[in-house]
């Protein structure tokens, strides 16, 4: 698996991949891999900390137009060529407001309220990007997380009949996300998110890799140095990290979730190997494998370029300014009283 | 002659002698212990560390004192302690010391650790939890396990904060053996400590880490406000490094444990 893993990575970072933002007189900023990808053959030798390391310090952003899983239309087709890549792109720049294109997850272009800079978080979709010719980030001749075992259905459809009816009952109902305990943009693995935040910036200190992700200030200091998971008996909500380092690639492996956080209806079962690899000065390769025999018969990987950002990154304080959740229930409790009311 | 010769003797002693007294009393200030150094030659403050001391309780000595739930008995009493500012006084000017002396008396409702708020700075280094420095040449990062409250400093050209925040921006330099750290744009929603000690926006903190040993950094913050104090006043303390194998942060998501707290009273009133 791993093997197939590593060759993958190799194979694309081989592709010139961002080629044809190069190519579309609109993309404000190009980047240089763009152009080295093109115009040379020779190997980018990504920098090194002064511990030797490979170096992914940085601001970094993942967003981009790929969507996670391949429309049905393309059959088996996992890259566009150049020139398919230019049409859509133009196609969902120009778009008018509203308009579904498909083989694009417009996510933050898509109309909304602003906060700062349109341009650093994708709101422009003057700007807006593929950055990379896959056709999904889900690799592979299907492009679709495999389906969902019977059990796996079963347990999560249990646990939706449960809180049927008692959505509302208290903030114990509503979602992580929503009580600013793990937003969904951070969870891991870490897949572009249909709104702002997708900034991550990773700091290398001797033995440990910290990626700080701008979303409610979550951070995951991960140490090399090949200790093994903490006791199973620690479960966590972002698990438990361990990562070494595989020739330029940083390998991070998580066990040890709980059954509060499904990713896509996993279970604490879940085993997350996650792969960061610097192809270019402004482009990082991150790839992730999704293992739980529990949820699906096979492991899926899927795999999102992300672009240097010149951020800063901001503080995002979710609990602190979290007025959602009161109004929630405040809500549910006077319809309650109004339906009590009427009733009698 | 002679008195010239005598005189230029007296003036060699007299420049001796202050030369010691001075080397003396430099070592009587600062221990010169020269810590490990990082591949760039800095010294090196990776690690995971803590703070040994009733800070959080009470910035100045204090007592023992019962718990603030008495149904917990003595398991949550106040623990003493000889207090970490600079002569114990915090120098309030006198509008601000009765909201001192409220925020004290209603603490358990009005500090913001009490619900999970990030906890600004200081405060982030001397709570009970441990920290984790991970140390590049550009930034550093302080991930702190309460509340997974985080900073980077930027050890490059000072930069300006985009706007205030609970934990600040931070701009860092080194200073021989110390790390420096400038702290601006705070937000003044954050407390000291337990007992009510506080701050407005206007709060200024230039904290100070330096090396005393393999497993120990001396930590010193000075703490302005002209807003609240009469002038500029200092805490310091020892952090001791977590040195047990495998020391890591876990995680510690209180959010969770203050939300029945801050909205337990909007449940569904159970008639079902």
């Amino acid at each position: 698996m791993s093997r197939r893993l590593l060759a993958s990575t190799l194979a694309l970072a081989a592709v010139p991949l961002v080629a044809l933002l190069a190519q579309a007189p609109a993309a404000g900023q190009t980047p240089s891999s763009a152009t080295k990808a093109t115009t040379g053959e020779k190997a980018w030798t990504p920098p090194r900390t002064v511990d030797g390391k490979p170096d992914l310090q940085g601001i970094w952003s993942n967003n981009t137009l790929t969507p996670f899983e391949r429309p049905k239309s393309l059959g088996a087709k996992e890259f566009y060529t150049d020139q398919e890549l230019a049409d859509l792109t133009k196609r969902v720049r120009e778009g008018s407001q509203g308009e579904e294109v498909e083989g694009a997850e417009l996510g933050a272009a898509n109309p909304q309220a602003v906060r700062y800079d349109l341009e650093l978080y994708g709101f422009d979709r003057g700007k807006v990007r593929y950055t990379s010719k896959r056709t999904s980030l889900v690799v592979g001749p299907e492009g679709v997380v495999p389906p969902m075992l019977p059990e796996a259905r079963a347990r999560n459809a249990a646990r939706a009949a449960e809180l049927k009816g008692h959505e509302f009952d208290s903030h114990e109902q509503r979602s992580l996300s929503e009580r600013c305990i793990l937003l969904n943009q951070v969870r891991i693995p870490m897949t572009p998110g249909a709104n702002e935040g997708n900034l991550l910036q990773i700091v290398q200190g001797s033995g440990y890799v910290s990626l700080l992700h701008e979303t409610d200030h979550n951070t995951r200091v991960i140490p090399t140095d090949g200790r093994p998971h903490v006791p199973q008996s620690i479960r966590q909500l972002q698990g438990d990290s361990v990562g070494h380092w595989e020739g330029n690639t940083f390998v991070v492996d998580t066990t040890n979730f709980t059954n509060r956080t499904a990713y896509r209806g996993s279970s604490d079962k879940l085993h997350l190997v996650e792969r960061f690899t610097r192809t270019a000065d402004d482009t990082l390769i991150y790839q992730f494998t999704v293992e739980d025999p529990t949820t699906w018969a096979k492991p899926w990987t899927a795999e999102v370029s992300w672009t240097k950002n010149k951020g800063p990154v901001y503080e995002w304080a979710c609990h602190e300014g979290n007025t959602m959740i009161a109004t929630i229930l405040r809500g549910a409790r006077v319809e309650e009283e109004a339906a009590q009311k009427k009733g009698k | 002659m002679r008195n010239w010769l005598s005189d230029s003797v007296i003036a060699g002693v007299t420049v001796a002698v202050v030369l010691m007294l001075a080397a003396m009393s430099g070592h009587a200030q600062a221990p010169a212990y020269r810590a490990p150094r990082t591949a760039d030659g800095k010294p090196n403050l990776n690690g995971i560390w803590q703070a040994l001391n009733t800070a959080n309780w009470d910035l100045q000595g204090h007592a023992a004192g019962k718990g603030p739930v008495p149904s917990l008995g003595a398991a949550f009493a106040v623990p003493p302690g000889l207090g970490v500012v600079e002569g114990d006084e915090i120098p309030y000017l006198p509008a601000a010391v009765a909201k001192k002396k409220s925020n004290q008396a209603s603490w358990t409702t009005l500090d913001p650790e009490v619900k999970c708020y990030l906890p600004g700075v200081p405060r982030a280094t001397y709570l009970p939890h441990p920290f984790q420095i991970v140390q590049s040449q550009q930034n550093i990062l302080i991930n702190y396990e309460y509340a997974d409250a985080v900073r980077i400093i930027n050890m490059g050209a000072p930069t300006k904060a985009p706007g205030d925040s609970w934990m600040g921006w931070s701009n860092g330099r080194w200073e021989g053996e110390t790390l420096v750290v400038d702290v601006t744009s705070l937000m003044e929603n954050t407390w000291f400590d337990r007992a009510g000690n506080f701050h407005s926006d206007a709060l200024h903190v230039v904290e100070r880490y330096t090396p005393r040993s393999a497993d120990t950094l001396n930590y010193e913050a000075t703490i302005e406000d002209p807003k609240v104090f009469s002038r500029p006043w200092k805490i310091s303390m020892p952090l001791y490094r977590r040195a047990e194998k495998n020391a890591t942060l876990l995680e510690y998501k209180c959010v969770e444990f203050a939300e029945e707290l801050m909205y337990g009273p909007l449940r569904k009133k159970s008639s079902n």
